[in-house]
């Protein structure tokens, strides 16, 4: 991979909100050419979103997270991309992905509750005729969020001056 | 009553002669004062990535904490020899040509030591680390500064170094890519000292701890030119690549005969270099380019940000290839690097180094170490930026 390319791309996996001119600052590259590469890279597909991390615990939004296994069964003219797609519509599942060993398919799921992540699998998820099992596991805490981590970084101290 | 003495009197003639560190005063500054951003440290600003202390800490849980060979664990030395021949197609025996040392600094002492006879001269090209010279002298040699200055974008030239040369000299110390310049010397650059260096029969101490921290072109060893890995001393370590500046961990490549003569001092010395940072300079070497590159690329965008601060403030710096350091000139401002260090210190709290402290030929510059995090260098720019308006 282009060089220019990689340190865009880690310096917004990092940092979103950078702006070309800060990157433009840490790369070298102008600021113009910083703006092009970008939506290159937006058109093409290889930088798919910009969001934040958000800690809903602060403003008083309790949300409940559990992640769930899934055994399923492939039918005729029915893959695992068809039954994802059933599952990712609910606005209330965040993540699917297909694994290899125990379960098929897991998913992360949020909801206001553990009443209301229970119900909407019981009702939606285990309902559907692939579903042979669903095995829940609530979230009790999150320590690293897609390479963040959510609580105090580790630090260590360094002399003031050194050769 | 018996009587009592001055202690002083049991220190050594030649450490009484040892120059004191230029930055002893300027250190006690820095801790006493708050709020102070420094762009004065000389090693990463990394943990050393977890793969490698998880490796220590278990070597420790297994109960690994015995003496290895003097010359270090066999499996380091080989995978040694087998990154250094497959980075540069390097062939240095692990059973001969290599020996693993307390940091680069230890690689140092022996280089000089096993080498210099009292009186034989040794070439320091400069502004450099600052422990070339007394380690010359330490070892009763002659430590012969030459100046690789700005002029030549501090990389060092034939036309500097012959008149420095004389019957008595024995060798000469190379650090590129260098600290605290931030110069390298490529192929083409060697290749011109390589003929003053084989016509005068010199041993190179080429200190290469700044290796892999190269931003643009590929580093060249010194050992890889025609006819100088015969006569040459590659040192290096895991401190500033994989951020183990605290592990001490360094070593030696050349010829087996000194490798030997090294090993001789080493063994009464040091016995071996510390057994729980050898394993993780193995794990380091094995598993851990991804991390390091990391780290590199992290380094040159700090690298690019300074750069472009010094430029809006409209100080004078060559840009660096290499290390984490910038050189800016400040001696268009009517003050000794000392006078301008300590008073950038004590009016804005930014702490650099004064480039004199490297060698006379530091004298008008600042060293900036850029491993430091991005937001401190803004602040550190911000200062420094009113500090020169200020004066």
């Amino acid at each position: 991979m282009d060089e220019k390319i990689k340190q865009i791309l880690e310096i917004l996996e990092e940092n979103a909100k950078a702006s070309p001119e800060e990157i433009s600052a840490l790369t070298g590259m102008s600021v113009q050419e910083v703006s092009q590469t970008i939506s290159k890279l937006e058109k093409s597909g290889i930088i798919r979103h910009y969001k934040a991390i958000v800690d809903w615990d602060l403003v008083g939004e309790n949300y409940v997270y559990a992640v769930i296994g899934l055994k399923v069964t492939l039918e005729r003219n029915l893959g695992y991309q068809a039954i994802a797609e059933k599952i990712y519509k609910y606005p209330e599942v965040r993540s699917v992905r297909l694994l290899s060993g125990d379960h098929d398919i897991s998913l992360t799921v949020r909801g206001r509750s553990m009443k209301d992540v229970a119900f909407f699998v019981a009702e939606k998820i285990a309902t559907l005729d692939q579903v042979q099992g669903t095995c829940t596991h609530f979230v009790l805490k999150t320590y690293k969020e897609d390479g963040v981590i959510l609580h105090e970084p580790e630090t260590f101290e360094r002399l003031p001056i050194s050769l | 009553m018996r009587p009592s003495c001055n202690p002083s009197k049991f220190v050594g003639d030649k450490i009484k002669k040892l120059p004191p560190s230029g930055i002893r005063r300027f250190f006690d500054l820095v801790t006493e004062l708050d709020d102070v951003v420094s762009l004065g440290v000389g090693e990463p600003d990394f943990a050393t990535p977890w793969h490698i202390r998880e490796m220590c800490i278990h070597s420790l849980e297994k109960g690994q904490t015995a003496y290895t060979s003097n010359y270090g664990l066999p499996e380091l030395r080989d995978v040694l020899s087998r990154t250094y021949y497959n980075r540069y197609g390097l062939d240095y025996n692990p059973a001969s040509e290599i020996l693993v040392t307390t940091g680069v600094s230890e690689a140092l002492d022996l280089a000089i030591r096993a080498t210099v006879n009292p009186g034989e001269e040794v070439v320091v090209a400069q502004p450099s680390y600052v422990a070339y010279l007394p380690a010359v002298l330490l070892a009763g040699g002659v430590p012969v500064p030459v100046s690789a200055s700005a002029e030549t974008e501090f990389k060092l030239t034939p036309e500097a170094l012959e008149p420095a040369l004389s019957e008595k000299t024995k060798a000469i110390v190379l650090n590129y890519p260098n600290n605290p310049t931030g110069a390298i010397m490529g192929r083409k650059d060697l290749e011109a000292i390589a003929d003053l260096v084989i016509e005068h029969d010199l041993i190179v101490i080429s200190d290469e701890v700044y290796e892999c921290l190269t931003y643009e072109g590929k580093h060249v060893p010194t050992a890889s030119l025609e006819g100088l890995k015969e006569r040459t001393l590659m040192l290096n370590g895991f401190s500033k690549a994989y951020a183990m500046t605290g592990l001490r961990l360094g070593f030696a490549m050349g010829p087996s005969e000194i490798i030997h003569a090294m090993m001789l001092i080493h063994q009464y010395t040091m016995l071996c270099a510390p057994v729980t940072a050898q394993i993780g300079a193995v794990e380091a070497l094995r598993n851990g380019k991804e991390e390091m590159e990391r780290m590199v690329r992290a380094y040159d965008r700090r690298r690019h940000f300074i750069m472009k601060g010094f430029d809006k403030i409209g100080l004078e710096c060559f840009t660096p290839k290499g290390a984490f350091y910038t050189f800016p000139y400040i001696g268009a401002y009517g003050l000794s690097s000392s006078e301008f260090a300590e008073k950038l210190l004590n009016e804005k709290k930014v702490a650099a180094i004064p480039g004199d402290a490297f060698g006379e030929a530091g004298e008008g510059f600042l060293r900036c170490a850029y491993a430091a995090s991005l937001e401190d260098l803004r602040k550190a720019l911000e200062r420094i930026g009113e500090f020169v308006d200020g004066l």
